[in-house]
């Protein structure tokens, strides 16, 4: 699975020829293969290094506080996200929904690695909600709209319809 | 910049070492672990670091990382490395290993699930040639790893081999940072700080493991959903355990013995004294009263008692003061007869509620005028009285002088303007009444007058040394509730003051000086002096309890207003009347409950109050569980009506009550009312050890008097239970070969087993709702005593042929015009309004996303509206009215029917249709799997099976009518057919026998 996100993220950062990845351990985390060097271990590392590796720094955050943010979401898409239980999943919206209230992205008015990231990792959980569902974490889903039209970012993944029109009027915000 | 950190968290050294590593100049807060610092985050994270920005960052890697950058370091692939295993991989196994540890106090060795993480950390570090992790100078990575191991690595016997690891250890550890973190975070113990064992409490209960699926745990779990590497969980040791444990069986555990008054201290025995804020007489005791103290000390009590501690358990009603004289005054009586009116009332609410008082006296009684004045006396005797002129408050218009309590002014600290005369609602501290500003007199508006008159005082000052010694004693050793030590602390750091014993009123217990007849003890002297003079009503071997703290351990529950006299001015008393006096060892206080948005208020009208709850027609079992599930443990909470009924449905109804039911079904349907053999299995075995591992933890946290918290602990249990039925389909596999069979009976005896325990766990909550149950399940008395003995025996104490009686469904669905009803009559404030079409009513918005009845609601008031809008096209036609006028009322028609069609699920988006509330039809698969969960979906897969049986049985019965069988053979198809279409009603809550449906979900 994260195999394909970063192949996916090689294309979206304009990467031209592809690395080689493997796995290791029971939870198949990702390890990048290098010739010049130790390999790299870790989903958030490897994604950080191909963004540096594509000379796109400002996709990991302009000043030291936005760095900051960029590497919280980071980990908590691969903490709190990955494998998260069914409950858990309400609160990860929830939480989501309500920070996005003021952003546009997760790092604010910047598109980042986070933003790619996290929607890899949330896509599978977007996918099966109701409409109603996406009225109700109606930032989250305007988030989530926002990403997969952002250029070159949905690659592995199908798109999500996303209503423009509230449905449900009477209004549970 | 501020950084809020909590006590006792260990990612809280990390960034605390980092910060003074890096000399970053920042404001450093220390708050409690349930602190809501990051606003969007619905649950409490700590630490947490709040920009000039306004941004928070609430991960404490990335605000280690964030320090050392403004420092001007950046980092690196092989620190970004480190920092993801540590989030990834380390965490969540450091948090086990912790909970095993400081938790259930096992492991003389190193946790099973660090060995894996620790040996590739100290393999990493052998194989580089730098002292760090990452290079020749500590680094970030360093420093927070170091800080992850540190309660763990800093115990020596928990560490084995790993010698490189060992020595990068201590050389992190050396750094001042590191070293002065420890100490401001864990005190410098590690694992033995009191405050990561409170921090580990606090966290969610995380599940042994991460990969269980009913794991709530903050940490991150990385197996797939649905688990697979369960047995990665529980240890083999664990499971093996909990199997000899189940062979066990009742035999070989001791009786608990019956209660037999008098309940007297005895020898060799944990004695246990219960005692609960005395409620004031004269007023009837709303929720927020009824949890915070009876409610509590009595699941308390009965928890005890099953534990079989010699548990005493008193409460009264406290009944002098002037507010009685009042309403004596009021209603034409004497004081006396007020408060035996409102005594009884007080006594039969507590009995409504089932609170198993040992003894429910009053203050009002001889021997509290014996007891008090005898401390009185020797408190004279000993010099720690002062006496005093004091300035009261007296109003020239009532001719009298005024009790604190109907003085009111403006707080003399803060300015607010409603303050009472002993304390501020606003800021908590204590005032003197004459202090107050602008003073009324609360009966006739009247402005008082200060008069002089002599006074006694309780000279605190002088016994403040003493407070102080045993303050500490009682507090290190006992379960003080954080916010009883942290109100405690505060009044003793602010310093004592002598305080006023007397006052000038008739309706209390008289003072025996002879300079002072004409008055009377001060209610907060007299008042707790109650718990000993109800307990000399009790018995006249009173002092077995009261003058023994060799023997007996006090336990003091109350709401934290009550905190300082308990903690600082009734010990007070105790100690110098020097007396042997038992003092509390386990100060118990509850925040507020608050309801639905605003506060109780009998004068307003708004909340519940006790004589109120029966009238609802809500069982007592499920008043006292939904006020335990919102006991305000921590923090304040909110009653809510429609939370209380989503609880009912969900927890008690779709979770505990239909696994104990199906249990029990299964054993009378499938199995004649007899338990079936069982040969477990490995997956039964892992099931074992789950639910005996979720009964430590209930215990560990009742013996704490963690009652919300336990409570989840049984929850948890049934969703176990629950899920262990959905899994291995017992209902099928009896249809199957003699394994199948086999199978099925395995599962249905372990289930009726586990619904057995929770019967027992359940008795202190819902002590009804647990006798009826052991009753259907025919158990047998002794399980009551003996299954919570030690940390907790999970044996199979409904063996094999045991013979259990008629199972019924045993809670009712709470349903959403039920509980508008009970809203709007008990004032509830209603959420604001959104703007609506005129013809329906605001629905709350609240009940909408919580209950799901709100749709049906709003469905129904949508058919309304549309039948009122076809009449007037209707009439508009028939008037012949312009085309357009029709027109336009045709579109409106149109809109409404469309919103009808919304309301009611039947949208063409297939997706809408989960919103509802009514069961899907059961040959519709349930569009949405989590609307399946452990919850509904048992029933709803028990509809399909039933549905598919019920088609093939018809099959059949139509199949020998053709053959032109015998009679009698298609009779017996027929009989069931019936039985099977009977089952499939049950199971879509259409039950065809009225007394069933009542506690069957929709």
């Amino acid at each position: 699975m994260s195999l394909k996100e970063l192949s996916s993220l090689e294309k979206a950062l304009g990467l031209k020829k592809p690395n080689k990845y493997s796995t290791q351990g029971d939870r198949k985390v990702p390890v990048l293969q290098s010739i010049n060097g130790p390999a790299l271990v870790g989903l958030v590392t490897i994604a950080t290094h191909l963004v540096q590796e594509a000379k796109q720094p400002e996709l990991l955050g302009g000043s030291a506080e936005h760095k900051a943010v960029v590497q919280q979401w980071l980990e908590y898409r691969v903490t709190k996200v990955d494998g998260c239980h069914k409950e858990d999943i309400k609160t990860i919206l929830k939480d989501l929904n309500s920070y996005l209230e003021d952003k546009v992205y997760l790092a604010g008015n910047q598109f980042t690695l986070a933003d790619t990231l996290m929607y890899y990792g949330i896509h599978h959980v977007i996918v099966d909600l109701a409409v109603q569902e996406k009225e109700k974490y109606m930032n989250m889903t305007r988030w989530f709209d926002h990403v997969q039209h952002y250029p070159g970012v949905r690659h592995h993944l199908p798109p999500v319809v996303v209503l423009r029109n509230r449905v449900y009027t009477s209004g549970h915000h | 910049m501020k950084l809020f950190v909590s006590d006792g968290n260990p990612h809280c050294v990390k960034v605390l070492a980092v910060l003074e590593f890096t000399g970053v100049k920042c404001d450093v807060k220390h708050v409690n672990h349930e602190e809501r610092v990051v606003p969007y985050l619905s649950r409490p994270a700590l630490p947490a670091l709040l920009l000039p920005s306004g941004t928070h960052l609430f991960s404490p890697n990335s605000i280690c990382q964030y320090l050392i950058e403004l420092n001007g370091q950046e980092s690196s692939d092989i620190v970004n490395q480190w920092l993801e295993w540590e989030a990834t991989e380390l965490q969540p196994a450091v948090m086990q290993a912790l909970h095993m540890v400081v938790l259930q106090g096992k492991g003389a060795d190193t946790p099973r699930v660090l060995r894996g993480p620790l040996s590739y950390l100290d393999q990493s570090l052998s194989q580089r040639t730098t002292p760090f992790l990452t290079a020749e100078m500590v680094s970030v990575a360093d420093v927070v790893l170091w800080a992850a191991l540190y309660p763990i690595l800093s115990d020596s016997s928990l560490v084995s081999g790993n010698q490189t690891l060992q020595l990068w250890f201590e050389r992190v550890g050396m750094l001042a940072a590191c070293v002065s973190a420890v100490q401001t975070v864990l005190q410098g113990k590690g694992l033995k700080a009191e405050s990561l064992k409170t921090y580990l409490q606090r966290q969610p209960t995380t599940h042994h493991g991460q990969g269980q699926v009913q794991g709530r745990g903050t940490q991150p779990c990385n197996s797939p959903e649905g688990g697979g590497d369960d047995d990665c969980v529980l240890s083999e040791e664990e499971i093996q355990s909990a199997v000899v444990t189940w062979g066990k069986g009742l035999t070989d555990l001791p009786m608990v013995p019956e209660r037999q008054h008098p309940i007297l201290p005895q020898e060799g025995k944990r004695n246990v004294l219960v005692t609960s804020a005395l409620p004031y007489v004269n007023n009837v005791p709303h929720l927020g009263n009824i949890i915070g103290c009876v409610l509590s000390a009595d699941v308390f009590a009965r928890y005890g008692r099953l534990r079989g501690w010699n548990v005493l358990y008193v409460c009264g009603t406290d009944e002098y003061g002037t507010a009685t004289e009042n309403k004596a005054r009021e209603e034409g009586l004497t004081a006396q007869q007020i408060c035996d009116k409102y005594h009884a009332v007080h006594a039969s609410i507590y009995q409504w509620f089932q609170v198993d008082f040992d003894f429910f006296g009053r203050t009002t009684t001889k021997k509290q005028t014996e007891i008090a004045q005898n401390i009185f006396w020797r408190l004279h005797e000993r010099g720690f009285l002062l006496e005093d002129i004091v300035e009261q408050l007296r109003c020239e218009a009532c001719q009298r002088f005024l009790a604190d309590r109907f003085v009111e002014g403006t707080c003399p600290f803060c300015s607010y303007p409603e303050a009472r005369g002993d304390q501020c609602d606003k800021c908590g501290k204590l005032i003197n009444a004459v202090e107050l500003r602008e003073p009324t007199c609360k009966v006739c508006s009247q402005t008082p007058v200060v008069q002089s008159s002599k006074h006694l005082f309780l000279d605190l000052p002088k016994l403040e040394a003493e407070l102080e010694q045993w303050l500490e004693r009682s507090t290190g050793s006992g379960d003080w509730t954080a916010n009883a030590k942290q109100i405690t602390r505060s009044w003793v750091r602010d310093g004592l003051k002598p305080r006023c014993i007397t006052r000038d009123l008739k309706w209390g217990t008289p003072v025996p000086h002879p300079d002072f007849s004409d008055k009377v003890f001060y209610v907060w002297f007299d008042a707790p002096i109650g718990y000993l003079s109800i307990t000399a009503n009790y018995t006249d071997q009173w002092e077995k309890w009261w003058k023994n703290p060799q023997q007996v351990e006090l336990y003091n529950f109350m709401a934290k207003d009550n905190v300082p006299f308990h903690s600082v001015v009734f010990p007070c008393s105790l100690l110098g009347a020097q007396d042997n006096y038992t003092l509390v060892n386990h100060l118990v206080a509850t925040e507020y409950l608050n309801y639905e948005d605003t506060k109780f208020s009998k004068s307003r009208g708004v909340g519940v109050f006790g004589d109120m709850a029966k009238d609802t027609g809500i069982p007592s079992d499920v008043w006292r569980f939904y006020l335990l599930y919102l006991r305000p443990e921590g923090q304040d909470s909110a009653f809510s009506w429609v939370d209380m009924a989503t609880k009912n449905n969900s927890e008690l109804l779709n979770n505990l009550g239909n696994f104990i039911n199906r249990a029990g079904m299964f054993v009378s349907k499938f199995f004649e009312s007899c338990v079936p053999a069982m040969a477990l299995q490995q997956e039964d075995k892992r099931l074992l050890a789950q639910v005996g591992w979720e009964l430590k933890q209930y215990i560990n946290l009742m013996d704490r008097v963690k009652i919300r918290d336990a409570l989840k602990c049984i929850l948890n249990i049934s969703r176990h239970g629950n899920q262990y039925i959905q899994v291995n389909e017992p209902w099928k596999k009896i249809k199957g070969d003699e394994t199948d069979r086999q199978r099925s009976g395995t599962v249905t005896g372990v289930s009726v087993n586990v619904a057995c325990l929770l019967s027992v766990m359940l008795q202190p909550y819902m002590p009804t709702v647990s006798h009826t149950i052991r009753q259907q399940l025919n158990a047998p008395p002794s399980v009551t005593g003996t299954l919570l003995q030690g940390t907790g025996n999970f044996v199979c104490s409904l063996p094999v042929g045991h013979h259990i009686g008629t199972v019924s469904p045993l809670f009712q669905k709470l349903e959403s015009e039920q509980i508008e009803s009970l809203k709007k009559r008990f004032g509830g404030q209603q959420p604001k309004t959104t703007a609506q079409p005129a013809t329906t009513p605001a629905s709350d918005p609240a009940a909408q996303t919580a209950v799901n009845g709100a749709d049906a609601e709003r469905a129904r008031e949508l058919t309304l509206a549309v039948a009122e809008q076809g009449e007037k096209v209707r009439t508009l036609k028939g008037q012949k009215a312009e085309k357009t006028v029709i027109g336009a009322e045709v579109t409106k028609l149109l809109e409404l029917k469309k919103q009808l069609s919304l309301a009611e699920g039947k949208d063409p988006e297939p997706v809408l249709t989960k919103g509802k509330t009514t069961a899907q039809p059961a040959t519709t698969p349930a569009s949405d799997p989590a609307a399946q969960t452990a919850v509904n979906g048992a029933d709803a897969e028990r509809a399909r099976e039933l549905t598919l049986a019920v088609a093939e049985q018809g099959e059949k019965v139509r199949t020998l009518k053709g053959q032109k069988a015998e009679k009698t053979v298609i009779g017996a198809e027929v009989t069931k057919l019936l039985e099977l279409k009977k089952q499939l009603s049950l199971a879509e809550g259409k039950d065809p026998e009225p007394v069933l449906t009542k506690g069957k979900k929709k």
